[in-house]
């Protein structure tokens, strides 16, 4: 694995990491706000979390893209 | 492309095939008579629940009807009971009236007996009085005049014009 | 049920050790000698340098021609290849032997297996190539992958019908190992199907939305067992997944699905001006018909493969080094301890969304005149 493609998984990472914890940054203050709607925020935090999930597991990937094992 | 050269259509296939005879088997014995039976289920409970509710409506209306009567009935008891002493009352006064009515008329009756014995008694005494002064009478006269039919006249007149009185 | 994943998660724990403790017990010493020794076995008894225990761990998340039950003990059992190439291949997997050099030959046609993909060879074992490709037949084997779907199939069918059987038995009432799903089915119901679809018509696409649920569910559990089997980390797997909500989603689609997407602005604007915009519009549009089921595949693939890495890797931590393995070999344990207990969440919490998303597109494709009724009410 090459240096930049390690440098680039880390970015990745740091975005969705900034990303996934201001959606339960922001869950936690609205269940605390209103603990009655646990349910509704739970399953719209859960959604968008796995939004940006699957766009930093598709940039990983693309970071990650191995070469062909071609066979000889 | 590592991830490309790796896909197994093989393995795409099968998995569709598959895929989609889990799910029409399933549909067919699992999930068809499960949700119908959780279905069917609710739809029990739910009737349970309205029954349930009918009847407590059902109660408290039957309830709402009992204190109804209750009160009719203390309400009637009560006029019963009124119209009882009123009854009571109205007799009771009814009795006295008429007992005074009774003692008066019967006063009257006595004092009307009383009178016309008292006017008998005095007409009666009247005549005993003018007999005894006939014979008293009779007996100076007899003395002192002979049978004189004139004076016997005098008499007479003066004992009427006595009555009269 | 936390009980019994606790136990699970133990047991994977205890019994994925043994897959690496293959490599003989003089693993820390002489290692020259037994790297020599280990290239000379293919696909088992490796964990010694880091490439070789890369290998392993891609071996492991790749589908394979035979399903290994313990590698050590050389439990292998031997299952069916069926390849399409001008007409039917079938032989036994076993054929395929251990070593890089073995063929089969099969109807005048010799194959070889090269990092668990079949490939056309020579009788001498050279990979045949037209066009500057290898050549590739269609792999229809019943492999690893396909056994585990067939035997989770099964295992699904015999669960359920059993449940579904249970309340005509008890007057409505389930019982039995059922009855632990029972809650579960009404929870896709009424907190996954009925509040993104809607009270409509979400008994259409209902039992799709349990059958998606419980499958992959029950693959990632099987995922974490020590039977190493990685089907819903297989591209493939979830890729078939996702065509399949793809078509579900774009065949139920209703006109105002189809309107939204081609036709958003309606009536608020004339068809000339609409046209310049529609023009930036429909690429976008279209793309994110496609982009939906693909974030699927993508997010489920790489969880569940991300999750077997990871756990891999700090077991395969256990064999690095001699040095250290005071302070390694605990610390391996409990990080891998610790990984398995959140790939159990992980296991549920994939399978939730992927029904979750799965039902939001539906309920996109079945919406009806939501948009108007909105704008009267305004």
């Amino acid at each position: 694995m090459s240096i930049p493609r390690i440098i680039g998984a880390g970015l990745i990472v740091i975005g969705v990491g900034v990303g996934i914890g201001r959606i339960g940054g922001s869950a936690m203050d609205a269940i605390a706000r209103q603990p009655e709607a646990t349910n509704k925020i739970q399953t719209a935090m859960l959604i968008a979390a796995a939004l940006i999930e699957g766009i930093g597991f598709a940039a990983l990937f693309a970071t990650q893209e191995v070469v062909a094992s071609t066979p000889e | 492309m590592q991830l490309l050269e790796s896909f197994s259509f093989g393995l795409f296939i099968w998995q569709i095939v598959l895929f989609i005879a889990l799910l029409l088997l399933l549909k067919k014995f699992a999930w068809k008579p499960i949700l119908d039976a959780v279905d069917e289920r609710e739809k029990s409970i739910e009737s349970a629940l309205k029954g349930a509710e009918e009847a407590e409506r059902r109660m408290q209306a039957l309830q709402a009807d009992n204190e109804a009567a209750k009160k009719e009935a203390m309400i009637e008891r009560d006029a019963i009971m009124k119209e009882a002493r009123d009854t009571r009352d109205d007799i009771i006064s009814d009795a006295k009236t008429a007992a005074s009515e009774e003692g008066v008329k019967m006063i009257a009756a006595a004092r009307e007996e009383i009178d016309i014995q008292k006017k008998a008694a005095i007409a009666d005494i009247k005549t005993q009085v003018a007999s005894l002064s006939l014979d008293i009478a009779e007996k100076v006269v007899r003395q002192k005049l002979s049978a004189d039919g004139s004076q016997k006249e005098l008499i007479d007149t003066l004992l009427n014009e006595s009555k009269l009185n | 049920m936390r009980l019994k994943n606790f136990a699970k998660a133990l047991i994977l724990t205890i019994l994925t050790s043994p897959v690496f403790a293959a490599s003989p017990s003089s693993d820390h010493s002489d290692s020259d000698h037994n790297k020599e020794l280990h290239t000379e076995h293919h696909g088992e008894e490796r964990a010694e340098t880091a490439a070789d225990r890369s290998e392993f761990i891609q071996h492991h998340l790749q589908d394979a021609h035979n399903f290994v039950v313990w590698d050590a003990m050389h439990w292998v059992i031997p299952m069916p290849v069926i390849l399409i190439d001008d007409g039917l291949h079938m032989f036994s997997s076993a054929r395929f032997g251990h070593h890089e050099h073995d063929t089969v030959e099969s109807k005048g046609k010799h194959y070889k297996k090269h990092e668990g993909i079949v490939y056309r060879s020579d009788s001498s074992g050279k990979l045949i190539k037209t066009d500057g490709h290898h050549v590739k037949p269609l792999d229809l084997s019943i492999t690893k992958n396909v056994m585990m779907i067939i035997i989770t199939g099964l295992l699904m069918l015999l669960l359920f019908r059993s449940l579904g059987k249970s309340y005509a038995k008890n007057g409505g009432i389930s019982k039995g190992v059922g009855r632990f799903m029972e809650p579960i089915v009404l929870y896709i119901r009424d907190e996954i199907a009925i509040p993104n679809i809607g009270e409509k018509k979400y008994r259409k696409y209902l039992p799709f939305l349990l059958t998606i649920f419980f499958f992959i569910w029950f693959l990632n559990l099987f995922g974490l067992t020590p039977l190493g089997v990685n089907v819903t980390g297989n591209i493939a797997v979830t890729a078939a997944l996702a065509v399949l909500v793809f078509l579900l989603t774009n065949l139920t689609g209703t006109k105002d699905y189809w309107k939204h997407i081609f036709d958003p602005l309606g009536d608020a604007m004339p068809w000339i001006a609409k046209f310049w915009l529609y023009l930036i519009l429909w690429p976008i549009e279209i793309l994110g018909i496609f982009i939906k089921p693909f974030s699927l595949l993508i997010r489920l693939y790489a969880n569940m493969l991300a999750g077997h890495t990871v756990l891999m890797s700090l077991i395969a931590l256990m064999y690095v080094s001699a040095t250290w393995s005071w302070l390694g070999d605990p610390l391996a344990l409990i990080l891998s301890f610790a990984i398995s207990l959140i790939e159990l969440l992980v296991a549920l919490l994939q399978a939730y969304i992927f029904t979750m998303l799965a039902a939001l597109y539906f309920g996109f494709a079945s919406e009806e005149h939501e948009h108007h009724e909105e704008a009267h009410s305004h």
